[in-house]
């Protein structure tokens, strides 16, 4: 573990990419096979299991340190990590352990087969062996929480460089269905057989937000317009006889959507699409609370499929016959996409989101101010021209998004943030008036700069009125500019309503509490676009 | 024992039988202070008392105040009280406060730390009944290497760098810290520069003898290539700011015991951070409440609700001290 927890706090120090592209590059270089390999699986988001649940960790470790539970969890809020929690307040190891990382991933691995007892006693043998920053590691694996600062991107490219391979080709090597425990670092990086896997999918492109107008972006004529669903991101692959459908997040969703099984009655093999998959009422979207009916469920229920069911919009073709069309201009790969799709069925439940013809951008920016009444988050432009790229690179994709809704709230309680922004108050949450009274209705925890959280957080300390734990309410006088992108009904929350990203888009030092919006206002908005 | 030997009010801590004010954050009378950090040494006093070590620092800071001398372990009546100052270890001449009245003796310990630095004058136990003691520190996730380990880690970093050609930019509060740094620098790596605001404090302490390395002032004709390999200490605020740019390549560090958790340490955006700090860690603070051997112990200055509610339940009279700002200014200026 030691050589891992090298890597993890280069990475860790550093601000800068190259910096920690080469700690990377420098690792798949020198560490054994395993290691490495766990390392690619770990940093591409293919985390082991949980194997013990957050609450016997702290019971354990609040055992082991001989301090009352209540004193770590008290803790826990202000160092804003539970693993780091549990690594800084357990004592000094006994010992020290030269058992690489997969030696430890190994371990647990085995914990689901031990019993409680059993997998008490490993972890804390663990902590006794492992430094600090090693702990950190150990916790964050067994809570099955691994997230450190480094994007797939950055692994990959880390990767092509210390193999001297095509960071491309690489990319696409990674993706799919495969874990340390199905492969090995030679099938996998080193020397890939030729033999492809059917259900792998292509990296995804990423569109980036455009900023300002999209005049900047020359000659409309350049460009196709299509509506940016509020949907699921994913790609339909249909090869071998078998489809495969899978999330942005590379999470295989094939069994949580079973009517895109359809799609295979119609249409030949060696079809790979990109597209959106939305709740469908046979015209047009549903509403995104819909959908996320669906999301999370694993076994789908005949009723939810009657009262939630879900089509693909596909907009993009990415291999037809087998080839990779990735290459090709747009244009071309559009005009494919909609040569298979246009006869299709209804009952195929895929179907291609169309294009939006326009001449100017005025009359597009009209067409754009309507996509609320479409159920449509905003326009996605893309480049007639553009090949596939993978990951998110700016140019050539771009979503134009509608402005977000807003309320004017006033703050009410807040809370100390977790991991950067640890010790600074900015975890809020917000009310409305109703009458003379403030009714909570959203938390809001992003948005503002770290200069503005200072003043905040100093405003906080002078003007608690109550502790609870972690949270503390306050004056009711700060006023916020509350950003969303969406309003439902929700029977768990007291103001009947919830918010869909939900972030502050400024602080109204102009406004007084009084002026803040109404409950009322935002049912109006719940009628409107719920 | 009718009235306590000291009470909290609006203006800080205060002493009936001796009609003063210890720390105080609003204009009094008679103020006595631990040290010259900003949050305990304000200006607008009528007259000011501290020890001669600190009053050099205090009266740089003050301007011309007037300030009256006490030697450590000194005693001075006023009024129905006696009072002396002895040690805290937390920066040069600055000192825990005790007060006898009646043969009561209560300690403001101010800002402190047990272990020696080797620069300030070491903290020194004092016993009394009660004792009201900062907990800036004040949860078990806070604990701090050896100092020796410390430094060996920040002159380790400073070579490296230096080896690259690189300088080193280090964050260090102006009045202690960066003290305390300067000593623990091996001046065999470089030449040491200092910002304006740590290079005359430097020149406040070493005129009282206080032992530090030679430093190269940074003025704006400064030219940092004549200083290749150089360590750079300056207050944290003037790290993001033009003054820093001028060092083209730092690594950029800081010190301060905030740097134990990784998001402080994420959110500073530096190079590195090194876990040193002036004030006293979770096994400190349980040491130096035994040591005074108080049954009545007053958490200010820190995590003061958990503090105090673990050394209630280790049977401890504890309660919490109102201060100013709520009980926490963990990210107040020299508070780390
Ligand atoms: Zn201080
Ligand atoms: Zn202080």
């Amino acid at each position: 573990m030691k050589a891992f927890a090298a890597l993890f706090s280069a990475i860790d120090q550093s601000t800068r990419t190259t910096v920690k592209t080469a700690a990377l590059a420098e690792y798949f270089r020198t560490a054994p096979d395993d290691d490495r390999l766990w390392t690619v699986a770990l940093f591409s988001g293919r985390r082991p299991k949980r194997a013990v649940t957050t609450t016997q960790l702290r019971e354990w470790a609040s055992e082991r340190a001989g301090l009352p539970l209540w004193l770590v969890e008290e803790s826990y809020p202000i160092v804003g990590d539970l693993a780091e929690t549990i690594a800084l307040v357990l004592p000094p190891p006994g010992d020290t352990s030269d058992r690489s990382l997969s030696d430890w991933l190994g371990d647990l691995l085995t914990y689901p087969a031990l019993d409680i007892a059993a997998r008490k006693a490993r972890t804390l043998d663990a902590w006794d062996r492992l430094d600090a920053t090693e702990r950190f590691l150990f916790n964050k694996l067994i809570t099955g929480g691994f997230r450190i600062g480094v994007s797939r991107k950055l692994m990959t490219r880390a990767l092509a460089q210390a193999t001297g391979q095509d960071e491309a080709a690489m990319a696409l090597r990674l993706m799919g269905d495969w874990t340390p425990q199905t492969t090995t670092w030679q099938r996998l990086v080193a020397a890939p057989d030729a033999e492809e896997d059917d259900s792998r999918p292509y990296p995804f492109y990423l569109a980036y937000q455009i900023d300002g107008a999209p005049e900047t972006l020359g000659p409309p004529g350049d460009w196709l317009a299509e509506w940016k669903w509020d949907g699921i991101r994913g790609q339909m692959i249909l090869r071998g006889g078998a489809h495969h459908v899978w999330s942005r997040g590379e999470e295989l969703m094939t069994d949580r959507f079973p009517e895109l099984a359809r799609a295979r009655d119609f249409l030949p093999e060696g079809l790979v699409f990109d597209g959106e998959i939305v709740a469908w009422d046979g015209a047009q979207p549903l509403p995104f609370n819909t959908l996320q009916q669906r999301i999370g469920r694993k076994t789908v229920s005949k009723k939810l499929l009657r009262d939630a069911p879900v089509v693909m919009l596909a907009y993009d073709l990415l291999e037809e016959n087998g080839t990779d069309l990735r290459d090709r201009p747009l244009e071309q790969r559009r005009d494919r996409l909609d040569a298979l799709l246009a006869e299709l069925p209804d009952d195929a439940n895929i179907r291609a989101s169309p294009l939006i013809p326009f001449e100017t951008w005025n009359a597009l920016a009209q067409t754009r101010s309507t996509a609320r009444d479409r159920r449509a988050e905003g326009l996605m432009l893309k480049r007639r021209d553009a090949p596939y790229l993978a990951g998110r690179k700016k140019g050539d994709w771009w979503k134009w998004k509608l402005d977000p809704l807003t309320v004017d709230a006033v703050m009410i309680y807040a809370q100390q943030g977790h991991g950067r922004r640890a010790n600074l108050f900015t975890d809020f949450t917000f009310a409305v008036w109703n009458g003379n009274e403030l009714v909570p209705f959203t938390k809001a925890y992003s948005g503002l700069t770290d200069a503005e959280f200072n003043k905040i957080t100093a405003w906080v300390r002078r003007n608690t009125l109550q502790r609870f734990g972690p949270v503390r309410q306050v004056t009711p006088e700060l006023v916020f500019e509350i950003a969303f992108e969406g309003i439902q009904p929700s029977s768990r929350h007291k103001s009947g309503l919830s918010l869909r990203f939900p972030r502050m888009a400024r602080w109204r030092h102009d406004k007084p509490a009084q002026e803040a919006n109404t409950l009322d206002d935002l049912h109006e908005m719940l009628a409107l676009y719920g | 024992m009718n009235t306590p030997v000291l009470s909290f009010t609006d203006k800080g801590i205060y002493c009936p039988a001796g009609d003063f004010h210890i720390d105080p954050w609003r204009p009094v009378a008679r103020a006595l202070i631990t040290h010259g950090h900003a949050d305990h040494s304000r200006w607008g006093h009528d007259s000011y008392l501290s020890t001669d070590a600190a009053a050099p620092v205090i009266r740089h800071r003050l301007g011309d105040i007037s300030i009256d001398t006490l030697r450590y372990g000194e005693q001075r009546r006023i009024g129905g009280a006696t009072v002396s100052f002895h040690p805290a270890g937390h920066i040069p001449g600055s000192a825990q406060i005790r007060v006898e009245v009646a043969g009561e003796v209560w300690v403001a310990s101010g800002d402190y730390k047990v272990s020696p630095d080797g620069l300030c004058e070491a903290f020194e136990p004092v016993k009394c009944h009660a004792f009201i003691t900062e907990c800036t520190f004040g949860l078990p996730v806070f604990k701090w290497a050896p100092q020796a380990t410390v430094a060996a880690d920040i002159n380790a970093w400073w070579s490296a760098c230096a080896a690259e050609g690189r300088p080193c930019l280090l964050g260090a509060y102006s009045l202690g810290k960066a003290q305390r740094v300067l000593a623990l620098l091996n001046p065999a790596i470089g030449p040491i520069l200092t910002h304006g605001a740590v290079e005359n404090t430097n020149e406040v302490l070493r005129a009282q003898g206080y032992a530090l390395p030679d430093t190269v002032r940074v003025t704006p004709d400064l030219d940092p290539k004549q200083h290749p390999g150089a360590m750079v200490i300056a207050p944290p605020s003037a790290l993001g700011a033009t003054w820093a740019r001028r060092f083209r390549g730092a690594q950029v560090a800081m010190a301060s015991g905030w740097m134990r958790l990784r998001g402080v340490r994420r959110r500073r955006g530096a190079d590195r951070g090194f876990v040193l700090s002036d004030h006293a860690d979770w096994d400190e603070l349980h040491q130096a409440i035994r040591e005074t051997g108080a049954e009545k112990v007053f958490a200010t200055h820190g995590y003061t609700d958990i503090f105090a509610r673990w050394l209630g339940s280790r049977g401890y009279d504890a309660r919490i001290v109102p201060t100013e700002f709520g009980g926490d200014e963990d990210i107040a200026e020299d508070t780390a």
